[in-house]
């Protein structure tokens, strides 16, 4: 009992409930939802595993995002910068038609996630250095990047014919699940890890609250600050990675296309609050998750691609309204008047007796 | 007696684990000028907020004309003639001071806004109130007190029956006191009745005629002014009897300093900060900086700290000259710096109490490291004991602490560094009684018993006359006088801001 009430007040309880209650109705309505098969050569297969390959990629970006946020600020810069990303990587492998790589993979990869971190050092600069407010400052990055993506490709599409990039984004032979799926859950604990043995998470939450009192603590604000968009530059070039492995091409008009959007509402959804301070980085991951569950849910039902934003906003709004403070606390009134009730029933019992 | 303006009978309030008001009663005359008091949490603020609407009772009723009336929000308050005028002046900065007074409800004309009226009433309004400025300046040209008069303009326009006043006079000046207590008597004289909250025992002896003693939540007892001396107010507040506040009234022998040199500085100034100020600061010794707001005292205790650069003259720890480029560079000198403004730049408000104590020695280690979760634990629990921090575990919220229990958390985070050298500014301001005179000796004893340094910058004289060693004095960002033993005292502290003129 007292564990049920720790986990009906965690902050992580509405987003589980949320996607829950997405999972149920698929589990319903969608055929087979829950069905996962192993094929001979020992990879598994269905839609849930489907979601989760799908979502790696926003599960990343989320990551970065959720820290950005955490300091009270904004990086609307990631898609444009997985678009750079995605770039770069093409383009050093190259397009050439008989499946060789001008450049070894593992050194074009280096470079194209090192793009990632170039470009959240320049977002860091603006926003720690000079001061400029964070979506000003990522708002550069975000219209200027598809046009950098655009130089390094000449404009073209660049479609890689090299085989081995296109495991990335695939089942390396062997393995149960799509690589991108270990890439997530390697970065997910690489931050878990990182926030339980530093006190980089503690200063980012002080950061965020109040910058005044965290800068008269000694904590070095701009250092802080200029870490967290170098981090989500890092997470975007990532993500640039394993987009353009999923359809073997930079398209630098699409590539990471509104994943900004998305990444940022995972974490709202995740109940980390924009204005900064305290931050949930599982909440963010299950917001990711449920962003996709509710995108493959609605394809299944066969909404069409372009009917699909419309949809797609209702459920978020219901979503997010489950999740609002006025909801929390008609919760919150309905539970205590639930036990103030159990009182009186109590008392009245005793009355009686 | 004439029939009460306002009655509140039998008020309940339930916060989460705790009972905040319990059975509180609280009667109120038009007018008169009646007081509110208690220590930090004794339940005040919470009474005077369920009287406004901004927290639902849960108990009791409230009466305003021998009607009986349910305030829901603020503005259900107001519209019933409550006004208030909070602590901390909660206008628009950026709005005019016009626009700031008519905000919610400005004068129509077809449909429109009259500014032509707005500017005209808000004019007349302030000339009431003895204030003749500008009124289409945006607010955060004028200086607090004048802010807090655009407050209670605001508030007394509204036809109020009854004007709340919480803390009205911490940031002001005694001219600017003096001027505000002179409107309040007109108000008393038109027959508002007006509840003032002080911490500032003299104030409330000066202003009022009946004072309401709440203790933890609890209704002590309703006097007349006249009728109560300061000692027994004070005894009723804290719970204790008579002669144990006499004791804690008598301070312990000061420390006396040793004669090895912690800090020094020689001729230092800061651009458009601090002109000149040399002084000495020995291991052992608490010294006061002393001054009238704006004269330097608080911009010298951040030069200490790295937080307004040293640009003419020089500073010395420990004899070496040194740059203290940023807070973190003093913290290396082992100096600690409790900011004048808890709220602004003390507390993290969404932090537990234990990682708002730990904070500081954790930038100290460093980003990359941890403290244990088990040291920090240790940590917390031994400060939350030694400075009896009231709080309900350590993983309560500091938001949630009254002023006191929050600045003790400040300084257990200083503490907690170990440091050689402690500033505290402002450490009492809008503290009760109680907890100021712990500070105080706290401040003495970790002198004498560990020798540290320490600085104490405060706007009340006595409290400095009574704790510091040496007292440097402040004017227009210069030392003027340095005072130490018997020359410390209110007398001698105000001929030297005075202008030392005999």
């Amino acid at each position: 009992m007292e564990k049920l009430k720790n986990f009906t007040s965690s902050s992580l309880f509405l987003p589980i409930v949320a996607l829950a209650v997405l999972l149920i109705f698929n589990g319903i309505f969608v055929e087979d939802f829950f069905d996962i098969q192993i094929t001979e050569d020992g990879r598994l297969f269905g839609r849930v595993i489907d979601i989760l390959t799908r979502s790696s990629s926003l599960v990343i970006l989320s990551l970065g995002m959720t820290l950005v946020i955490a300091t009270s600020g904004i990086d609307i810069s990631v898609g444009a910068v997985v678009a750079i990303s995605a770039a770069v990587v093409c383009t050093l492998i190259g397009g050439r038609g008989d499946g060789v790589a001008e450049t070894p993979m593992a050194l074009a990869m280096l470079a194209s996630v090192g793009i990632g971190i170039l470009c959240g050092i320049w977002n860091g600069i603006l926003v720690a250095k000079f001061k400029i407010q964070a979506v000003v400052a990522t708002l550069i990055l975000m219209t200027a990047g598809r046009g950098i993506a655009q130089l390094l490709t000449e404009g073209q599409i660049v479609t890689v014919y090299y085989k081995p990039f296109a495991s990335i984004a695939g089942v390396i032979p062997g393995m149960p699940l799509p690589t991108n799926v270990f890439i997530a859950l390697a970065m997910v604990l690489l931050v878990v890890f990182v926030m339980k043995k530093t006190s980089i998470g503690l200063f980012i939450q002080s950061v965020g609250i109040n910058p005044t009192a965290a800068k008269y603590v000694g904590i070095n604000v701009t250092l802080v600050l200029f870490l967290v968009y170098a981090f989500s530059g890092f997470c975007a070039g990532v993500t640039g990675l394993i987009e353009s492995s999923l359809i073997r091409a930079a398209d630098a008009n699409n590539a990471g296309l509104n994943m900004e959007m998305d990444a940022i509402l995972a974490v709202a959804l995740g109940g980390t609050l924009l204005s900064g301070g305290k931050f949930y980085l599982g909440g963010s991951v299950i917001g990711a998750v449920t962003i996709q569950t509710l995108t493959t849910t609605l394809y299944a039902l066969g909404v069409s691609a372009d009917q699909l934003p419309v949809v797609k906003a209702i459920a978020v709004i219901a979503i997010c309204l489950i999740q609002s403070k006025k909801a929390r606390d008609l919760f919150d009134k309905w539970k205590s008047g639930r036990s103030a009730k159990a009182v009186t029933a109590d008392a009245k019992a005793v009355n009686k007796a | 007696m004439a029939a009460a303006l306002l009655e509140m009978r039998h008020i309940d309030k339930v916060f989460p684990g705790v009972k905040a008001l319990s059975n509180v009663d609280f009667t109120l005359h038009a007018g008169e000028i009646h007081s509110l008091m208690g220590e930090n949490g004794a339940g005040k603020s919470t009474l005077v907020k369920v009287l406004t609407g901004v927290y639902p009772k849960d108990g009791g009723t409230i009466h305003l004309n021998g009607k009986e009336i349910y305030p829901k929000t603020p503005k259900d308050a107001q519209e019933e003639g409550i006004s208030t005028v909070y602590q901390e002046v909660n206008l628009c900065p950026n709005l005019t001071v016009a626009e700031n007074i008519f905000i919610g409800r400005e004068p129509r004309r077809f449909g429109f806004i009259d500014w032509k009226e707005v500017n005209r009433r808000s004019i007349e309004l302030l000339k009431k109130l003895d204030v003749d400025i500008d009124v289409s300046k945006t607010l955060d040209n004028y200086p607090v007190a004048i802010q807090q008069m655009v407050a209670i303009a605001r508030a007394v326009d509204v036809d109020a029956k009854i004007l709340i006043l919480d803390e009205p006079t911490s940031s002001l000046n005694e001219v600017e006191t003096e001027r505000l207590f002179r409107i309040v008597r007109q108000l008393q004289k038109q027959g508002m009745g007006i509840i003032f909250i002080s911490h500032f025992l003299e104030q409330i002896y000066e202003l009022c005629d009946h004072i309401t003693i709440l203790r933890n939540g609890e209704l002590v007892g309703s006097y007349e002014v006249a009728k109560l001396p300061r000692l027994e107010l004070i005894a009723k507040m804290v719970g204790k009897n008579l002669n144990d506040v006499k004791d804690m009234d008598k301070m312990a022998e000061k420390s006396v300093p040793s004669d090895e040199v912690f800090i020094e500085t020689n001729h230092a100034a800061s651009t458009g900060q601090i002109k000149d100020v040399s002084l000495q600061i020995h291991k052992g010794e608490v010294i006061g900086l002393a001054g009238l707001l704006g004269s330097g005292r608080t911009e010298t205790a951040e030069m200490m700290f790295g937080l307004k650069e040293v640009t003419g003259g020089s500073l010395k720890i420990n004899g070496k000259d040194e740059k203290l480029s940023n807070p973190m560079a003093a913290m290396k000198e082992k100096i600690a710096f409790c900011p004048e403004d808890r709220k602004l730049s003390g507390i993290i408000g969404d932090l537990t109490v234990r990682e708002n104590i730990i904070l500081a020695l954790q930038a100290m280690d460093g980003m990359f490291t941890h403290i244990p979760y088990s040291k920090q634990v240790e940590l917390a629990d031994k400060f939350i004991d030694k400075l009896r921090i009231k709080v309900s575990d350590r993983d309560q919220l500091i938001k949630n602490l009254s002023g006191g229990n929050q600045q003790k958390v400040i300084i257990a985070r200083w503490l907690a560094t170990q440091p050689r050298f402690l500033i505290l500014d402002e450490p009492t301001r809008g503290i009760d009684v109680g907890t100021k005179t712990e500070i105080q000796k706290m401040a003495v004893e970790l002198a004498k018993n560990e020798g540290m340094s320490v600085a104490f910058i405060s706007s009340e004289m006595d409290e400095m006359v009574r704790t510091c060693s040496k007292l440097v004095v402040m004017r227009d960002r210069k030392k003027v006088a340095e005072l130490t033993g018997d020359q410390i005292s209110s007398d001698g502290v105000m001929e030297a801001i005075a202008g030392g003129e005999k």
